[in-house]
């Protein structure tokens, strides 16, 4: 015969299973798990409240003027306004950032993770390119301001959407090279070795085996750099970018991008004779920059997950 | 061909060997235009710099004002660097206030408690919430911020003020604070976890006792380089700092305000149209003290998150 008997067992049994697990109870425990669902439910409501005044605010303008809103010309009647203007300098932008960052970032990360002796030139460029990136975006207005717009002159003809671009492209030049550097020093080493020992030169094992490894990595890079460069305004209202009138839009004209629509249009005082005000016009135009600037960040992030978990997989 | 192999043999053809050379410049002539980017910032500032203390004739009395009501009134030739300094750290300030635990409380959330579940959905909303441009941040400070939340409980004499610009740069570097502790957080290695509750200690004394202290420094890191971003911000201090360019000196963050980066952006373009002479030139001036004070701090940080990588 058993000492203990089966039900004697399984009181005990529920007994232990209650004390080592019994945590709801215990103070400290719940303030924290609180703590934290506040700070996480702020941090979304914040989002969240975000979203929705720029959607419901942005409805009255894009009612009212339909596909126009997005083909129409800026002006100082905030019913009749479209943004064209805007979108013409922004695809400019990030046409340049596309055509001159993303070759050059792309360049000096396989220089400095392929090609580059680890010394103190190779740290010090490595260190650099941080700060850079740390650089807030109004000080690269004032490169702009001196370098693209002043003695550049010749080539942007001033303060164009070329000096835009140009601008814009150093601006996220950092972000590219960082994230290219990551996706390059990802790739196997056995996969150099290979192409190495079959007498691959170095840059015929970076062309063939590396890059094409590294792609979506690289492409993750350029998409979120393209993501930054659409939604930045402080380097234009630097290099001159203007929010009043612009009867046509031309490439080495007076040139506006959508930020810089923004950030005008939400200063200016709503009338309130017509149903649709400044603030709507804005509430419109943030709109369209969130609707582009979210899709590609969100285009890079899936980008990234999924060929991450590809990696862990493989 | 005698049947033996010459070095020369082994070193491949010398067309392929050519342009592997000429790659080789080409790349490393991409990663020299970062050194020449950096070197061109550091000219423009500072002759844009020399170029204002010429024009002030080296008088730097005009930078700190002793008058009775001082402030920042470039066009006569007031420049308090007090004011503007003031300006970018109260609402520095305000922001970390914001960004501090909402930030921290999200990357602990997400790296210690949150399931997988939950966290493969909250990340990408943090992420997201990172790519937002600082424009609509701006609007959202001026079309909610400001009559929603600030007015209706301290109602401030003018709608725009340090509080509502402070608080939107808060909501712009939560998702940085998050992401660099989160990183921070989970590079702790599981092995202190796992002896933490193998002595019987509960999730909160662990997060609290182990996990936070063995990750300060890249918590440390994150609130570093989180308020660089906020010191650095320029379209919400212009467009919710309420002041165009001057204002007086003040410590009342219910008062508008002007940060260092609003006083740039007003002197190159907004209402003061001058480009020339000291109003315009100052901006340079401005600019090269927040670029040696970002700079400070992002080193201080990258510093801390590389001590970080070493531990573990």
């Amino acid at each position: 015969m058993a000492i203990v008997s089966e039900s004697q067992r399984s009181i005990t049994r529920s007994e232990v299973h209650q004390t080592i697990t019994r945590q709801s109870k215990h103070l400290p425990s719940i303030a924290l798990g609180v703590v934290l669902l506040i700070a996480v439910s702020f941090t979304l409501l914040t989002l969240f409240a975000l979203l929705a005044r720029i959607v419901t605010q942005a409805i009255p303008a894009l009612t009212e003027k339909g596909t126009g809103f997005l083909t129409d010309t800026i002006g100082s009647e905030a019913s009749k306004v479209g943004i064209w203007p805007g979108l013409f300098g922004s695809f400019g932008i990030g046409l340049g950032v596309l055509v001159i960052a993303v070759p050059l970032g792309v360049g000096a990360a396989i220089y400095l993770e392929e090609y580059a002796k680890q010394n103190a030139m190779t740290r010090f460029i490595v260190v650099n390119i941080r700060n850079l990136a740390g650089v807030p975006a109004v000080i690269y207005g004032v490169l702009g301001l001196i370098i693209f717009v002043g003695w550049l002159k010749p080539v942007t003809n001033g303060g164009s959407v070329i000096a835009a671009a140009l601008t814009l492209a150093i601006l996220v030049l950092p972000i590219v090279i960082i994230t290219s550097m990551e996706a390059i020093r990802a790739v196997p080493r056995g996969l150099r070795d290979a192409g190495y020992g079959i007498g691959a030169s170095r840059w015929e094992v970076t062309r063939d085996h590396v890059i094409p490894y590294a792609m979506p990595g690289i492409l993750t890079g350029t998409v979120l750099s393209l993501a930054r460069a659409l939604g930045e305004a402080a380097p234009l209202i630097m290099i001159g970018a203007i929010t009043g009138l612009l009867p046509e839009t031309s490439l080495s004209g007076k040139f506006t991008a959508i930020p810089m629509l923004i950030f005008s249009w939400s200063g200016r005082p709503d009338s309130g004779e017509s149903s649709v005000g400044w603030s709507n016009a804005a509430a419109a135009a943030g709109l369209v920059l969130l609707v582009l600037v979210l899709a590609f960040n969100i285009v890079g992030i899936l980008l990234r997950n999924h060929f991450e978990a590809k990696r862990v997989g493989s | 061909m005698n049947g033996l192999l010459a070095v020369a043999d082994l070193r491949g053809d010398p067309r392929r060997r050519a342009h592997d050379r000429r790659m080789r410049r080409l790349l490393g002539g991409s990663a020299l235009v970062t050194i020449i980017v950096s070197a061109l910032i550091l000219f423009v500032l500072a002759r844009g710099t020399l170029d204002f203390l010429r024009s002030i004739g080296w008088n730097f009395g005009i930078l700190r004002d002793l008058s009775e009501a001082p402030g920042w009134f470039p066009r006569r030739e007031r420049f308090d660097l007090l004011t503007i300094f003031l300006g970018s750290v109260i609402m520095g300030m305000i922001a970390m206030l914001v960004a501090v635990p909402l930030g921290l409380g999200t990357a602990v959330y997400l790296s210690e408690f949150a399931p997988t579940k939950v966290r493969k959905i909250l990340k990408p909303i943090v992420e997201v919430l990172a790519g937002i441009p600082s424009v609509i941040v701006g609007y959202f400070a001026l079309k909610f911020i400001a009559p929603n939340i600030v007015t209706p409980i301290f109602s401030p004499d003018q709608p725009r003020n340090m509080l509502v610009s402070g608080l939107a740069i808060g909501v712009l570097v939560v998702p940085i604070m998050a992401s660099i502790s989160e990183d921070a957080l989970r590079a702790v290695p599981s092995s202190l976890r796992e002896a933490s509750y193998g002595i019987g200690a509960r999730k909160s004394t662990t997060t609290i006792r182990i996990v936070i202290p063995a990750a300060v420094s890249g918590i440390v890191a994150a609130f570093i380089i989180a308020t660089s971003r906020a010191i650095g911000e320029t379209m919400v201090a212009a467009m919710a700092g309420g002041r165009d360019g001057s204002g007086p000196r003040t410590l009342n963050p219910l008062e508008p305000g002007l940060t260092m980066t609003a006083a740039m952006t007003n002197a190159a373009g907004g209402t003061d149209q001058v480009n020339s002479g000291a109003p315009f030139q100052v901006l340079f001036f401005v600019g090269l003290l927040l670029f040696l004070m970002t700079m400070t701090l992002n080193v201080i940080g990258d510093r801390f998150v590389q001590r970080v990588r070493q531990q573990y």
